[in-house]
């Protein structure tokens, strides 16, 4: 009698584990975190830690009492916890941070299932649920060029002007994560090359954002560029969970989202949309999915 | 030489090692003594298993035949060695089953059966039919590992016309060399069989597959295949490039209907080691009796060898320098598809491509999570699926959605499931979907 393992093929697996991917969308966010330090001082990391902290533990302790095997260890609930840090203004009270990811995992995710099976991004649905409870506190941002008027040289020549290269910087007033597209830019490109997210996504959303601008005439770079349409379009709309899986479903999304994001914009009272973008898109996610199924192997039927 | 396009879909299962291929790919293939004992199994092929036609204590010569089919779709088996038969029982084999085998104790003699020893038939007397008859007589099935009876595959209804004559050379199975090794070293055999196989089919167009990672093997069947009008062509390393339906879509462009057979595109697909086994059959009138064996992975010696159908797993292995580390499992083939044995002491069969052990830490699967719909799956299928809705469907015991989805149409080759990082059982839970569909259809 041998003691082999007998078993159903494939035999081997890849090296890619689920908890990688969570870290590395961790990784590909450490330059946003660290721009955003410069600008705004240390204290953001202690509103960082809060919702990290108060992410992973509601996790565990919602787990428990679902009497749910405990699975902070994939790394999804820091995950959700850090999203939401980088969408909140620098200096909130302490219990914007904590309500917001209890929101975000206990609500949008757990109730729902856990990992893998909620329809909304908990990090955003925790940012609306800040939106609505915390009007004020969600809104006031510090200004940046005062905290840190003389630290670049930049400063001199552009001191009381919008410009681009210092909004690409972050040397603009805005959430903690969403200031520094430059810094977002780079965790982007680490994540698509190393084939975390699909380009198509973020590529159609901020397509759509720029072609439909371009037609209202007004200023295009203000329309990518400013506010978190870079943060939701690499960083949000990519959750896998909440996006549809087909390519072509993918680029509807990105349409979808880049479209509804102009609309807000343009038309609502509210000047940001990219929050409310993405998550109506995510309830349509499965009905786009069933929409743009490949065609399997072998359909057509004639050859020529 | 032609370049062509890959196929939509496919992965590339462990890439950071070269595919595992590093182990055994410039060894030449060595033969491996015949054995003191052979167990030829019954049931070789996808088909009808054959009877046994010797007796317990008759003197058999190598070649004979000691399985004659029984039903069309099924290939005789033969001697594998010179000796006596010493019983016909039922032996543990390769898929787990008891098949009832003839063991032959060798007499070490290597006397070839009469009509074996006949000598090389010239090209004039193989006209497509005799060529078929001895396609038929000499137990040839794809040695690929599906093992499908190579006379079935070669003669199609007649309303069927066959454009094309497709070459098996991808290899895309990681550690597997053995037909790697045939192409180098048997090139000028290769191509005969090729020759032979298309006067049966009326000479269709010829290609030969061959993927870019085997450089030295395309030059090799170029040179060989000059002035036959064979085309040779470099495929991108992709798996499963070797299926069938991809290597067709890859070669020819067109696409084998759904639920329908490669003929039905016009296509017949041969793998090279087979149209070897067509040549030493036709022409020298050698039925198929040994193989090359790819004995790779956690072994002391990693090997190909040229061994005797009939012989034990346990042998090869022993002969390679036995197993090597913590051993999980071994597998008859490759890692992707291969069957994992029960026990060493199974037969080698015509199927066998190879032998590989693996370690526990190589087949550790990692931790289970949930699905995390992240569509690496998707992007993997050659089939163009959606593993992930399968699974789902599976785990809600939803049979009607899973044939919905085209369970059917999955040919479990594993992508999908070597590509999940939530390490999900993805190909598992598809085969238990086909049965579940199957058995729903035969009820109505």
């Amino acid at each position: 009698m041998s003691n082999l393992t007998v078993s159903l093929s494939p035999h081997v697996r890849s090296e890619t584990t689920t908890r990688k991917i969570m870290c590395n969308v961790i990784i590909a966010l450490i330059p946003a975190v660290v721009f955003a330090v410069y600008w705004f001082g240390f204290g953001i990391l202690v509103t960082i830690a809060l919702s990290v902290l108060s992410a992973v533990g509601s996790e565990a302790l919602m787990q428990k009492i679902l009497k749910r095997p405990i699975t902070v260890d994939d790394g999804s609930a820091a995950v959700t916890g850090l999203l939401l840090a980088m969408t909140l203004p620098a200096g909130t009270p302490w219990y914007v941070p904590v309500a917001g990811a209890v929101f975000a995992i206990v609500v949008a995710k757990q109730v729902f299932g856990g990992l893998g099976d909620n329809f909304v991004n908990p990090a955003l649905a925790g940012r609306a649920f800040l939106l609505a409870s915390f009007p004020v506190a969600m809104t006031t941002y510090p200004q940046v060029v005062d905290a840190v008027s003389s630290a670049t040289p930049l400063s001199s020549e552009f001191v009381g002007t919008i410009d681009y290269v210092q909004a690409f910087l972050g040397r603009i007033g805005g959430s903690i994560g969403e200031v520094s597209k430059l810094a977002l830019l780079a965790g982007a490109v680490y994540l698509i090359v190393l084939k975390v997210i699909d380009w198509r996504i973020p590529l159609s959303y901020l397509g759509t954002m720029a072609l439909l601008t371009l037609a209202a005439g007004e200023p295009v770079l203000d329309s990518v560029l400013l506010g978190g349409t870079v943060l939701g379009a690499f960083f949000m709309a990519t959750d896998y969970v909440t996006s549809p899986v087909p390519p072509w479903g993918r680029v509807l999304y990105g349409v979808g989202i880049g479209v509804i994001n102009f609309a807000i914009r343009k038309w609502g009272a509210y000047p940001e949309g990219v929050t409310y973008a993405i998550l109506l898109m995510n309830v349509a996610a499965p009905l786009l999915e069933r929409a743009t199924r490949p065609r399997k192997y072998g359909e057509v039927r004639e050859h020529a | 030489m032609n370049k062509v396009k890959s196929f939509a879909g496919g992965i590339h299962p462990l890439h950071a090692i070269g595919s595992g291929k590093g182990l055994t790919q410039s060894l030449p293939i060595e033969e491996l003594p015949a054995p003191k004992r052979v167990y030829i199994p019954m049931v070789q092929h996808i088909g009808a298993p054959c009877a046994p036609c010797v007796a317990v204590g008759d003197h058999v010569a190598r070649g004979q035949k000691v399985g004659e089919v029984r039903g069309f779709v099924s290939a005789p088996v033969h001697a594998s060695v010179s000796g006596t038969v010493v019983s016909i029982a039922p032996h543990l084999t390769i898929g787990g089953n008891l098949v009832p085998c003839v063991v032959i104790e060798n007499d070490g003699k290597e006397e070839w059966a009469p009509e074996c020893a006949l000598g090389e038939r010239s090209p004039e007397e193989v006209d497509a039919s005799a060529a078929l008859a001895a396609v038929l007589e000499g137990g040839l099935v794809g040695m690929g590992g599906a093992t499908f009876p190579t006379h079935v595959k070669l003669s199609p209804p007649k309303d069927k016309r066959i454009d094309y004559l497709l070459l098996n050379g991808a290899e895309c199975e990681p550690y597997l060399t053995a037909d790697h090794r045939m192409m180098l070293e048997n090139c000028k055999k290769i191509i005969g069989g090729v020759q032979v196989i298309a006067r049966i089919l009326g000479n269709p167009q010829c290609i030969v597959g061959i993927e870019a990672n085997k450089k030295d093997a395309i030059a090799r069947m170029e040179q060989a295949a000059e002035g036959t009008g064979i085309t040779i062509a470099s495929m991108p390393v992709k798996y499963p490039q070797g299926s069938e339906k991809q290597l067709i879509s890859v070669l020819t462009g067109r696409k084998v209907p759904s639920g329908k057979l490669p003929m039905d595109a016009g296509c017949v697909v041969v793998n090279v080691s087979s149209a070897a086994a067509v040549y030493d059959a036709v022409m020298l009138r050698r039925p198929l009796t040994e193989r090359v064996v790819t004995v790779t992975g956690a072994v002391g010696q990693p090997r190909n060898l040229r061994v005797r159908i009939g012989t034990l797993v346990e042998e090869l292995v022993a002969y390679c320098g036995g197993l090597k580390g913590e051993v999980d499992r071994v597998v008859s083939g490759g890692p992707m598809m291969g069957m994992a044995l029960f026990d060493l002491a199974v037969p080698v069969t015509k199927g066998t491509s190879g032998v590989l052990a693996l370690t526990r830490e190589q087949t550790s699967p990692g931790k289970l999570t949930n699905c995390i719909r992240c569509g690496r799956c998707l992007k993997g299928c050659p089939m163009h699926l959606m593993p992930f809705e399968l699974c789902n469907d599976v785990e809600k015991n939803d049979w009607k959605a899973a044939e919905k989805h085209n369970v059917l149409d999955c040919v479990e080759c594993g992508s999908c499931t070597y590509v999940c990082p939530a390490k999900r059982a993805i190909t598992s839970s598809i085969r238990i979907a086909k049965r579940q569909v199957m058995a729903l259809r035969k009820k109505k």
